[in-house]
């Protein structure tokens, strides 16, 4: 693998070119080749690139601002469609279908994986970055990897970690966020004895939902499939997440059936509920409010890791953000160092600033950017791509891992539990039957 | 015996002529040609694509990949599919008691509107404002009006002390059908009222005077004059409000996603959300041609059923 990206990364670049029969027999030489990338855009590019708008401000000012550096650097002109998050899934896939639109999408989870036929292999600029920034996460690789190629180079994770109120927690009797099971449900029912629940999202809410719920269920060791792809959600650990998760929605405020991704924010910043599972926006938004309220409310937001489960191990899943090239582009070379020119500290670490580490790094040299540090409150979303899984945990990522996410199997099956209108046993067979159909050869 | 002998060279000149004359003054080619360019719009925009659809229903296309013919292997699968059984009891639970609603509730309206009133030219513009209202601002708006925790329904029959917690709207899965129809239905009925009302102008006074000459009661006027006479506009305006509902997207898609646990999805938001966020062409546009044997039979029913001109006339049905 490594030999194909590093060739594949030689292919590029007057200078690289040049090089390539000494880089070629020596490793010390091609680990340089890598960090020695040189991408030259063609004459007269223009790009148009589409990627998640704002979350929060920060993120999309500083993207425009590295943008238009990167178009006075280069004299290549880039417009960029900030598109809501519904609506980025469905355009990249029209996209791919049709063969026209953006050239370079920041996209969603596994879409490159639903076809990776229409990209343009990223291998160069991957491997480039990978030497240059002490390697990529292995979830990322899982992301970015498809047979021999890199289809796509991970910007990013919208890390999601649990958001809580210090001050509820205390009045509940607990200094410290628990870090297991048992401890976790014990809070969240001290929490509602004190008129104070939590809420975790049950609809069919893309970012939110699916993650809390892939996280309940690995974390008992459930999975949707195995690492054969074969559909093995009906069982007995699953049935025991479920059995847990019962108990703890009936701690949650009511009506979280019918949360999307953006309601457990309302209710927190409305200080309803003091426990949820959400990126770091609801602190910005606190954070930088002129409210002297949310002001205040924010020197009492805290962060904490997911609790461990019976696995022992960390078991989240975050939205993750691949940039893909399509093929039919007509500046490859251009959409390439684009790409690049984005991940490179210089752009990357000021981005990160910006939106206060609301996007997790795929690239562990980014581990010691002092955004971590500068605020403690900061600190648990930075090993968001350290520890997480990919969504088809533990099969492949690909047509039929897309369809299950999409279809909100996962979500659907707890959300089925909660409401009482399923048994952990039906849910879960029912959860199977549907999946199976995704999986079918 | 006189020959008459015509040049070749002048026939040639004028036959084509003439035959083209000929031609545009025969009304059916001259029809046709004037209908052509319609033809050409509704082929490329209406029957390609739906065409498209249904071949696409029977392969396997993926988003990014060509699919190869599968017959009916999307309809089987479809079948076995309790999340899609489920949007079609939902689409036609949603169809029918939204429609009734509208129509009860629009005709009531149309009848109040068609009565003399002040300001009343005003007040029916106004009855227009939801239709007018782009479907996914109103959408929202109702998001927020059902929302578990800011709702202002349960908000205001708190203050009133009718209600000790927040109503669950759309969390709830029968809470959740009622309260998109109720949404639909509160966009719906000016359309339906606007065009009763229309269909209402056109009966002549002189029917209700004979009528009343004959000493109909209220009610015998309405049931044996005003249904009568509006039956072919309401079967018309049933026709389209059955569509428009059945094919509901947009309310759906901004206010539950289809949740909770899949207790709003329509066929259509379903067809949406398999073939894009999820990748399946195929399945999707199969999910989209399901509902095509649901639309015929509803056209078919509103349009010819309500036609039947015996009972218009107010005579009893064969």
């Amino acid at each position: 693998m490594n030999d194909f990206n590093r060739r594949d990364a030689l292919k590029v670049g007057a200078g690289a070119v040049a090089g390539a029969a000494i880089v070629a027999n020596t490793g010390e030489a091609l680990a340089q080749a890598g960090a020695d990338l040189k991408l030259t855009p063609e004459k007269g590019a223009k790009l148009r690139v589409l990627r998640p708008s704002k979350f929060v401000q920060g993120d999309e000012t500083l993207w425009m601002e590295n943008t238009k550096k990167y178009q006075q650097q280069t004299g290549v002109e880039v417009r960029v469609d900030n598109e809501s998050w519904e609506d980025l899934r469905p355009k990249s896939a029209v996209a791919a279908n049709v063969g026209r639109g953006p050239d370079i999408v920041y996209a969603w989870y596994d879409d490159a994986h639903q076809y990776p036929d229409k990209l343009l292999p990223l291998n160069d600029v991957y491997s480039y970055l990978d030497k240059k920034y002490e390697g990529w996460y292995d979830v990322a690789k899982k992301f970015s990897t498809r047979g021999r190629n890199q289809i796509s180079v991970v910007l990013g994770s919208p890390g999601s970690k649990m958001v809580y109120r210090k001050s509820h927690l205390a009045a509940a009797g607990f200094n410290a966020f628990p870090n297991d099971f048992p401890g976790l449900l014990e809070c969240c029912k001290a929490l509602k004895a004190k008129g104070t629940p939590s809420g975790f999202a049950l609809g069919n809410a893309v970012g939110d939902a699916n993650g809390w719920c892939h996280w309940l269920v690995w974390s008992h060791g459930g999975r949707m499939v195995d690492d054969k792809d074969k559909v093995v959600i009906d069982s007995p650990e699953t049935v025991k997440a479920l059995e847990y998760v019962k108990q703890l929605y009936d701690t949650f405020i009511p009506g979280t059936l019918s949360w999307l991704d953006i309601n457990n924010n309302k209710a927190f910043v409305d200080g309803q509920i003091s426990l949820t599972n959400n990126g770091i926006s609801v602190y910005y938004a606190a954070k930088t409010s002129n409210d002297p309220k949310l002001k205040e409310m924010a020197l009492d937001i805290e962060h904490a890791n997911y609790p461990i489960g019976p696995v022992g191990r960390p078991t989240e899943v975050n939205l993750t953000v691949p940039a893909m090239v399509f093929k039919y582009t007509k500046f490859p070379n251009a959409a390439k160092d684009y790409i690049r020119f984005m991940m490179e500290k210089e752009q990357y670490e000021p981005w990160q600033t910006a939106s206060i580490g609301y996007f997790s790094h795929p690239l562990k040299a980014y581990e010691k950017s002092s955004i971590w540090t500068v605020d403690p409150k900061h600190t648990p979303y930075r090993d968001t791509m350290k520890n997480m899984l990919w969504p088809s945990y533990a099969g492949s990522l690909g047509y039929a891992s897309a369809g299950v996410l999409a279809d909100f199997i996962m979500v659907n099956m707890v959300a089925s539990v909660c409401s009482g209108s399923k048994s952990p046993k039906e849910a879960a067979a029912e959860a199977q039957k549907r999946a199976e159909r995704y999986y079918k050869v | 015996m006189t020959t008459v002998s015509t040049s070749p060279r002048a026939a040639s000149a004028l036959s084509p002529r003439r035959s083209l004359a000929d031609l545009l003054d025969d009304r059916r080619v001259l029809s046709f040609l004037f209908m052509l360019p319609a033809l050409g719009i509704l082929v490329v925009f209406l029957a390609y694509p739906l065409g498209l659809g249904v071949w696409l229903g029977f392969t396997d296309t993926r988003i990014g990949r060509p699919g190869v013919f599968v017959g009916l292997d999307n309809y089987d699968s479809l079948l076995g599919d309790s999340v899609f059984l489920l949007s079609v009891f939902n689409t036609i639970f949603y169809t029918t008691i939204a429609t009734v609603l509208k129509f009860g509730l629009g005709l009531w309206l149309a009848l109040l509107l068609n009565n003399s009133m002040p300001c009343k030219a005003f007040i029916r513009a106004i009855i227009l404002l939801p239709y007018i209202i782009p479907t996914v601002l109103s959408a929202i708006a109702f998001w927020w009006i059902f929302d578990a925790q800011f709702s202002i329904i349960s908000w205001a029959l708190m203050k009133l002390g009718l209600i000790d917690r927040f109503i669950d709207f759309l969390g709830e899965p029968w809470n959740a059908r009622w309260s998109v129809i109720a949404a639909n239905v509160w966009r719906g009925i000016p359309f339906v009222a606007i065009c009763l009302l229309a269909g209402l102008q056109t009966i002549s006074p002189s029917l209700y005077e004979a009528a009343a000459l004959d000493g109909a009661t209220s009610w015998q006027r309405f049931r044996h004059v005003t249904v009568p006479m509006l039956m072919p506009i309401l079967s018309i305006v049933l026709t389209f409000s059955v569509l428009f509902t059945f094919t509901d997207f947009q309310l759906i898609y901004a206010v539950t996603r289809g949740g909770p646990v899949n207790a709003t999805h329509l066929m259509a938001t379903l067809a949406f959300q398999r073939a894009i966020p999820g990748g399946r062409l195929g399945e999707g546009a199969a999910i989209a041609v399901a509902m095509i044997p649901f639309l015929v039979f509803a056209t078919l029913f509103s349009y010819y059923g309500l036609q039947r001109r015996r009972w218009q006339q107010g005579s009893e049905d064969d």
